[in-house]
This record gives structure tokens, sequence and C-alpha cells, in this order.
């Protein structure tokens, strides 16, 4: 195991969860350095939109310890960890159906510091400007005032994505980006994923099935199987490792 | 559908869209675009009406009340998602309490109550009406209290068992009042009575009833336009989402309780006055006629909107001021129709309806490509 860089925005350590008799993750340990896209994938079932969930505050871990700039974070609540700046987005887009698009990146803006008299505040123009600026950036501009509910599924994800953007977060944790959008426009969203990551310089730990998008992305990846860490290293290291392999064509 | 093609990067859509940004002065969420004269309107019939039409100053004194009772229940109800059917609590909560404050201002509550009614508490009008704003706001405080309190247990529950959680609470509240003596259990308390003539005291209260209810509006008004409104929303579409972007939901849901129960508390202790006699069961608690008719009137005019519960209750209240006259031994067979037709019929309610078929009066964009089925790619040449 690779020890623990102080530069590590995201540190799990020997975490397991399991659900009654089913245990989904069992003593996951793996570093999401700072800049960095990290790659998380495995087969289906493997445990993990679990981790995601444990690292997130989703639900308590049964043990090990989940540190995120160096503070213990596994015992907060979800809120709590989103306004450290520990963002997710999730697999079953969500968004705020019945309001318009740029309703949905207005209630995204961080509530980091966000006080009791803060709730009564309006919205200043540059906070506006930010909005449509970022809903420019994923392609939803000219669909500003529509009602994000009628934008298609690929459209959602996108917005889904802005609002993320908007929050500033420190750290995005990105469950399967691609899945639902339209193979030809995947290279649009890779671009938009390098591009938050550079220009906003935003950590992203990205899950991802799709193999040409992760070892596209991802300058590190771990590989989960039956809710262990199988493997680890870069995409090269990855692709042609036997282990991750035989667990993706069901050898185990 | 339209496609994803939104995906392909296109420089030219924002600068084409730039000049309605570029005056970019501070954004006003939720603007009113009501009418002028609608305003003047409202204002004028309230104003006018007890003077047209004085043998039914009270009856419309309660048609402010029911507006103020949609108004507060669509707080939460409407613009949160979460469906209260407790919120008659603050009602009898403020009733209760301005009942004890203002009598306990000049006697002891226990003798006066033990006293079942034997003893009636006449006051000049300073007096009066100085126990009748202390008991006022007393009541409001106090149900924001209890909202904050209250809430922080109710609001763990989600869905139907939020709505079955606040009616117990209300339930509760009722049996508990009328066991409880001190503050005169089921035989209830004599408020002090008014000093003056009936017709004066009808007028007063229209009065006070007409300003409540439009403090109430335009304190929502005002509420819906700030980032509160934005919150409210995101958590009755999504509350799992609004917590994983961080928003602090538990203290948006007091927020928004805290309001409703402030201004029912202090309709609760006017209405107390008005009647002249707190009970549990018919007054200060009736559950099951102001508490769903709250719930009914909101639905009617348009939940979640700020003028559908004001035009529900309207409704409403005409509808069932006309079936009492008119078809009286039938008028709850009539009432429990309307409400019928009005939940399986028609969810949106009249404001919902008129926002679908007039969007653009309302500020609401629809994609004319997807309603012409059309699929095109506006960044071809």
């Amino acid at each position: 195991m690779t020890p623990a860089t102080p530069s590590a925005m995201i540190e799990v350590r020997d975490v397991s969860k399991s659900f009654g008799g089913v245990q989904a993750n069992h003593a996951i340990s793996l570093n999401v350095p700072e800049g960095k896209i990290t790659g998380l994938i495995g087969p289906n079932g493997s445990g993990k939109t679990t981790l995601f969930n444990s690292i997130v505050g989703y639900h308590p871990i049964d043990g090990g310890s989940i540190k995120f700039e160096g503070r213990e974070i596994s015992s907060l609540r979800v809120p709590q960890i989103a306004r450290l700046g520990l963002l997710r987005t999730f697999q079953q887009t969500r968004i705020y159906s019945k309001m318009d698009c740029v309703r949905n990146m207005l209630i995204s803006v961080p509530h980091r510091n966000a006080g009791f008299a803060d709730m009564f505040k309006g919205y200043s123009a540059e906070q506006k400007d930010k909005a449509e600026h970022l809903l420019e950036f994923v392609g939803l501009y000219q669909k500003r005032y529509l009602t994000s509910g009628d934008l298609s599924f690929g459209q959602q994800k996108l917005l889904e994505f802005a609002m993320a953007l908007m929050n500033e977060p420190k750290v995005l944790l990105l469950d399967e980006p691609t899945a639902g959008i339209n193979p030809t426009l995947i290279n649009g969203l890779i671009d938009r994923l390098k591009r938050a990551n550079e220009e906003f310089g935003i950590t992203l730990l990205v899950i991802e099935h799709n193999m040409r998008v992760i070892m596209n992305l991802a300058e590190h990846i771990y590989c989960l199987a039956h809710g262990e860490m199988l493997a680890e290293g870069d995409p090269d290291e990855i692709q042609n490792d036997q282990r991750v392999i035989d667990a993706y064509l069901g050898a185990h | 559908m339209t496609s994803d093609n939104t995906l392909v990067p296109d420089a030219g859509t924002r600068a084409a869209g730039a000049s309605d940004a570029a005056g970019s002065e501070k954004m006003v969420l939720n603007r009113d675009a009501t009418p002028w004269y609608v305003y003047a309107a409202v204002i004028g019939f309230g104003v006018a009406a007890p003077f047209l039409f004085p043998a039914y100053a009270t009856q419309i004194a309660l048609l402010w009340l029911m507006i103020l009772f949609a108004l507060t229940w669509d707080i939460c109800g409407g613009q949160m998602g979460y469906n209260s059917l407790g919120n008659i609590f603050f009602f009898g909560a403020g009733m209760y309490i301005s009942a004890v404050v203002q009598i306990g201002l000049f006697t002891n509550v226990r003798a006066y109550t033990s006293a079942r009614g034997g003893e009636q508490l006449v006051l000049d009008h300073g007096d009066y009406f100085f126990s009748l704003v202390i008991g006022t706001g007393a009541a409001a405080v106090g149900c924001v209290i209890f909202a904050v309190v209250l809430g922080r247990i109710v609001f763990g529950l989600r869905g139907p068992y939020f709505a079955i959680g606040t009616l117990g609470l209300a339930l509760a509240a009722r049996e508990l009042a009328g066991t409880w003596e001190w503050i005169g259990g089921g035989s209830g308390i004599a408020m002090p009575v008014y000093p003056g003539q009936p017709d004066q005291k009808s007028l007063v209260f229209y009065i006070l009833f007409l300003v409540l209810a439009a403090l109430t509006f335009l304190f929502l008004r005002w509420l819906y336009s700030t980032r509160f409104g934005l919150a409210a929303n995101a958590i009755r579409d999504d509350e799992e989402k609004a917590e994983a972007m961080g928003i602090h939901t538990m203290r948006h849901k007091l927020v928004a309780w805290s309001v409703a129960a402030f201004f029912l508390g202090m309709s609760g202790a006017l209405f107390g006055n008005l009647t002249g006699f707190v009970e549990p069961l018919e007054v200060a608690f009736p559950a099951a006629t102001f508490g769903i008719f709250m719930v009914v009137m909101a639905l009617l005019g348009g939940k979640g909107t700020l003028w559908g519960p004001v035009i529900g209750a309207t409704l409403f209240h005409i509808v069932k001021e006309v079936t009492w006259t008119y078809l009286l031994g039938w008028q709850w067979v009539a009432l429990g129709l309307l409400i019928v037709v009005n939940v399986v019929f028609f969810q949106e309610g009249i404001m919902g309806w008129l926002q679908r078929k007039w969007p653009e009066r309302f500020g609401i964009s629809v994609d004319e490509r997807m309603s012409a089925g059309t699929v095109s790619r506006e960044t071809n040449p």
C-alpha cells in the first residue's frame, strides 16, 4: 500500500461496510491526490458506489477511517461533508426537476459559510453571471430558462455536473458520468471533465464502467472486485493486469 | 425529444444571448408580475366590504382568516413539499397562549378557570387592547418556539409519515388541552369581554384579520423572492440532492414551519378573542374542519404558488358559505364532493392550470422545438 502523501485530498484506510450479511466493502484503502483525476473501476456489485456513499457520509462505516484534507470525516453527515468541499454526483442523475436551469444553478452556490441571515439574501449579478457561464461551459446556455425536468437525460447529467461546479468543490466524486450519454458525445464530456480539473483545479474521483473513458481520463486507477481492492496502478498497468481482466470476464 | 447535441461546443450561443445578461443589475427571483389593478381590487374590496355588507363583516373576516390558513399551509406543503395535516396545532396553541396571557395579566388563571365561566373578565378599552396586543404577541412567540422544538422531531419524518405525525401532534394537543384543568379542560376558557357594541367589535376584528392576512401575504411575497424560496423548492424537488449539495435542510424546514406558526399563532389569538370562548374540540383544534380546509384550499388554488392559496381560499369560502345557506343538511356532501373532484381530477389547482395553459404569462419558458417535436441543430450553418 502506498504511504499517505501529504497532498492526498481523500485518504481512505481499511474501510469496511456490510449490509446485513453482505460485505459490500472489506478493508478498502485508497488515496486521492490533490489536483489529479483518480479512477475507480470494478464489475457490477463490486462495491464502488458503496465506497462513494461511505466517503460522502451517506451511511456510517463499520470500521476504518476516512480523511479529507487530513481531517477525519467518517462521523460527519452528508451536508456537513458537502460544505467542506467534498461533493458527489449521482449515478441516477438528480436535479431539481421543477425548477429551471438557472435556478438549479443558483441554489447550488457554496453553502460553506452560510449563516442564518444568508437564507434571506438574494443573488448578486456575479453569481447569476457565473451560473450562466457554467451553463455555457456544459452547453446548456440556450436552455437556461427551461424547466430542468423537461431536458433529456444527457442534458440533465450535464446540468448536474454544472451544478457541482457552481458549488466550487475541492473534490468531486462522479458516479458514472457517462452512463446513459450518447456514445458520440462522450468525448465532449471527457474534455469538460479534464478542463474542470485543469482550469478550476478540482480534484476528481470517477467511477466509470466505460474502459475507454477511464483509461483516457484517469492518471491512477483503483479496481474493486467483490468488495475488496483488487489492483491499482496507472491505466497501462491496470489494462494489462491479469487479475483485472479475470474479474471483468468473470473468472472469479 | 431534443438531442444531446448541445454537448458540441458552440461558441456563438452566449454572445448571441449576452444582450439580456448585459444589464447585470441585482437578480430578482420570483419577481411578482401581478398587475397593479389586482392589488387595487383586493385592497378596495377589503376596505369597502364591511361598509357595503355590514351584516357579513364576520363572514368576510373569516375569509381573510381562510386566506391566511391557506397561505401558511402552502409554505411547507406547497413550496417545500412537506404536507402537514397538523398546522391547526399552532392555531389552537396560539389561542390558548393568548387566553392564558390575557387573563393572567389581570387575575389568577387557576381561580378563573376553576370557576367554569362563573367569572367574567370585564376590562376597559385600554386594558382590553393592551391585553390583546400582549396576548397576540405571546402567541406568535410561543408558537415559533413550539415550531422549532417540535419541528426537530417531526421533520425527521418524510412523505406520508410526516403528514400522519403532524396530524398526531394536533390531536394529541387537543386531548391534552381537554384534560388540563389549569387551562379550563373540556369546559374551556371565557375570553375577556369586548368593551363595546357587537357591531364595533366585528369591525375591529375585521380590520385585524384583514391586516394580519395582508401582512402574511406580503411577508411570503418577500420570503419567496429570497434564497429561501429556491431552497424550499429544492427540498421539495429532491431533498437528498439538496443535502448532498450542502444546503442546510433542517434550518430551512424549521424556518418554514416557524413562519407558518408565527402567523397561525396570531390568527388563533385573534380568533379566540373574536369568538370570546376557547375550548379544545371545536374552537381551538378543529382538525377535521379548519385543519383539513387549509390543505384543501391550497390544493384548490394551486399549491406552490403565491396567489394559489388566496384564490383557493376565496373560492372555497364562497362555496362553503353558499352551501351552508342553500344546501343545509347537504353542505358536507357538497364540500366533500368538491374535495374529491379537486384531488382526483384537478390536482394542479387553479394557478397550476393557468401556468400550464399560459406559461409565458408567468415567466416560464417552454422549449418551442420540444413542443413542436422537431429536432434542430441551431449551431448548424
